[in-house]
């Protein structure tokens, strides 16, 4: 496909990055099922998260065609130093509140993110975009309105939890957003405009939702971002998560499951 | 899932109702009639349909935690994606019939107290553990095949609600069925530790198998009006024939053993046989005393109890119950 | 490294093991009423062109969560063109018992074409029209 060894790096880094998130975070949204708070919502989140894994499948399909390895190797063999996902995606479940703050804070980043994608040279990556909007709004419709019914319309102990998952949350959600090295030829050679851009439109979007929450945004001057996701440095919840999700798959290595 | 005990309560009090409205009760359901939420029906139609559509929804959402287990370790993403989609269908399972049975009266918060408290019943099967990735397989594939025979059997029935419920649910059954069955065929044809796997599951849950249809016959009590009444569909053991026809050939065919020396069909009868599969253990563990039973309520109470801070959030003072229409 | 304080349940599922549950639980205590929310009632289509029909109930709290909750509950498989939700507790309807009131309406004939046999009259009139011959042109 024509690409010069730097941009096709720079492709590959970006996918891997949206790869990694997308099936991380699909794979702690995932443990909730069965477990949620209840029925109808246990439903709707089991839902999110196989979209996620959904799109994490696809993204590693591309990277495949572009020379890495298959899905399922990408996914379930690789360790914590190999993978780019940010550390928002890696931190356990905890309660639903910061699942929850999780689920909208990354959301309304991905919705960007494949947003800006459609306009994508890399054509494949922008057929994806396009192919995943309407899922994508169906994550922030449903992250939107628990974050802003358990915010402004729940009491005051909902408000409360969902204040601290934000002030915990935030500066992991600054992660997705880790200058990379790439950015500059993603940009140039009109794949991607940034991570810089996307945080300029993330946080004009969250801002008035949160708002409507009455949820406090933490100052973005006193926050330090957690960054080191994307050049492989990782909390210390990645790798028991991977091999956790690898335990089966690895037993026979070479069998086909 | 699935769900009904195939414990037959003795029937009471039917003698004291309307014996005009009775009548005429019996003759709908005869010609083959739904009987709607709030239709004329017997205090005992009404508390022994209640009674099981309960005690399949609890069996749907406990359902949901042996193949839980295996959630964050299923090996790739297409059984990964299988499996979160197929425990999701038994949440949605439980969902559906929930509101099948509020609509005989009993508001959802009744029956989940029933379930946490212990008092309800639920299908013996899932106070097993899932012990290996293979265990999930064996589930998907032979439990929801039981599941299958029970409810569609049951989808005939009289009650309206319930029927409607099931229909939708066999739909998506007929999906874990193919997924079990793929996921056994593909162990089967896997690696000598994927094929030992795969049979040590199949003896481990033989037993439970078993059991899943219910006490034979001459040890439950009989009930023709629930059976006039379609209530019950079939009796337990001619659901448990039904089975073994259909599938203990399947099990055969991949070269597995079934842990019972004396199954064998009777050339004769053409009906199975097969050993005593230990009812006294089956008493044992719908009295609370399987492997499980403390866990799997233990989890559910966890469940409810993380997520109450959330339902209590929402809760409104202008919220008003009605019975779903369903 | 400390212990915990009260033995917790070791599950087989990690997800499980994770959360900590205690061995020994607490007295249960019961569900408030209303705890899981109040039933609304959903409403499907398939195809553009398609009637609604009604397929079932979601419990939600308001009718935002009741839309966001139906569409996974009910649309999670094949085609949707549109869903609806509406409380419950707002629909109207006769009670069963009111049903007579539907009783006489089949017989009621007047008002279905079946009623009209516009043919046998046309063939008479037609019949009596050739007879007469009464207003040649």
């Amino acid at each position: 496909m024509g690409h010069d060894p730097s941009t096709l790096a720079a492709i590959k880094d970006l996918l891997y990055r949206m790869a990694d998130d997308s099936l991380i975070l699909g794979h702690r949204h995932s443990e909730w099922t069965g477990l949620g708070p209840i029925l109808e919502e246990d439903i709707a989140f089991c839902s999110i998260a196989q979209d996620k894994l959904g799109h994490a499948y696809a993204l590693y399909r591309l990277l495949h065609g572009l020379g890495e390895p298959e899905p399922d190797r990408a996914a379930f063999f690789r360790d914590a130093p190999e993978f780019r996902c940010c550390h928002l995606v890696e931190y356990p479940n905890d309660g639903y509140d910061f699942s929850l703050m999780r689920h909208f804070l990354f959301d309304i980043a991905e919705q960007w993110r494949y947003h800006l994608l459609e306009q994508s040279r890399y054509e494949p990556l922008a057929q994806l975009a396009r192919k995943v909007r309407g899922e994508i709004k169906y994550h922030v419709f449903h992250a939107t309105q628990w974050v802003v019914q358990l915010g402004a319309r729940g009491n005051q102990e909902s408000h409360e939890r969902m204040q601290r998952a934000l002030e915990v949350a935030f500066p992991l959600a600054l992660g997705i957003f880790e200058p990379v090295p790439y950015d500059e030829i993603l940009e140039q050679a009109g794949i991607f405009p940034g991570e810089r851009v996307l945080q300029e439109r993330w946080l004009e979007t969250i801002t008035p939702i949160l708002e409507r929450a009455t949820l406090r945004l933490p100052d973005l001057r006193s926050v330090v971002p957690s960054y080191g996701g994307r050049r492989g440095i990782h909390t210390d919840y990645l790798q028991p998560l991977l091999d956790e999700m690898g335990e089966v798959i690895r037993s026979e290595p070479d069998a086909v499951w | 899932m699935y769900g009904n005990l195939s414990i037959v309560e003795p029937l009471r009090g039917v003698e004291q109702e309307d014996p005009e409205k009775l009548a005429e009760f019996e003759e709908r359901i005869a010609r083959g009639e739904k009987i709607e939420p709030h239709d004329w029906m017997p205090r005992e139609y009404r508390r022994q349909v209640l009674r099981m559509v309960e005690q399949h929804a609890h069996s749907e959402i406990i359902g949901a935690l042996p193949e839980g287990t295996w959630i964050t370790r299923a090996p790739g993403f297409h059984r990964k994606l299988a499996l979160m989609a197929k425990v999701q269908d038994e949440v949605g399972h439980a969902q559906l019939l929930y509101s099948a049975a509020e609509t005989l009266g009993k508001p959802r918060e009744q029956m989940i107290n029933d379930l946490l408290s212990g008092k309800a019943k639920y299908s013996n099967v899932f106070n097993y553990p899932a012990l290996t990735w293979a265990d999930t397989a064996i589930i998907a594939w032979l439990i929801d095949a039981g599941a299958i025979i029970n409810q569609t059997l049951n989808s005939k029935g009289s009650y309206g609600p319930y029927v409607r419920a099931l229909e939708r649910i066999c739909k998506e059954e007929a999906f874990h069925l193919k997924y079990g069955y793929d996921n056994v065929v593909t162990l089967a044809s896997g690696t000598k530790r994927q094929r030992q796997m795969l049979q040590e599951a199949l003896n481990r849950w033989w037993k439970p198998i078993m059991h899943f249809f219910g006490p034979p016959d001459h040890m439950s009590i009989h009930s023709e009006k629930l059976l006039r009444w379609k209530v019950k569909m079939a009796s337990n053991d001619e659901m448990r024939q039904m089975f073994l026809d259909a599938y203990v050939p399947k099990i055969w065919e991949l070269g597995l053993s079934i842990p019972d020396p004396n199954l064998r069909k009777d050339p004769q009868t053409g009906r199975w046989e097969y050993s005593d599969p230990d009812w006294d253990e089956f008493w044992r563990v719908i009295n609370g005393n399987g492997p499980c039973n403390r866990e799997r309520l233990a989890v559910r109470r966890m469940a409810d109890e993380m997520g109450a801070w959330v339902r209590r959030a929402l809760l409104k003072p202008e919220t008003r119950y009605l019975e779903p229409l369903f | 490294m400390s212990a915990p304080q009260t033995a917790v349940i070791r599950s087989l599922d990690p997800r499980i093991t994770r959360l900590q549950i205690p061995e020994q639980l607490p007295e249960f205590q019961p569900k408030p009423p209303l705890d899981e929310w109040e039933p609304y009632e959903v409403f499907w289509k398939e195809k553009p062109g398609d009637q609604p029909i009604h397929v079932g109930t979601v419990h939600a709290p308001n009718a935002e969560m009741a839309l966001a909750f139906a569409k996974e509950n009910y649309c999670r498989r094949g085609r949707t063109a549109a869903i609806w939700v509406v409380r419950t507790a707002d629909i109207f309807t006769f009670s069963p018992d009111d049903a007579d009131m539907f009783a006489t309406v089949p017989e009621k004939t007047y008002r279905e074409p079946d009623a009209y046999k516009v043919a046998q009259k046309l063939l008479r009139f037609k019949r009596q029209h050739a007879a007469g011959e009464s207003h040649g042109t």
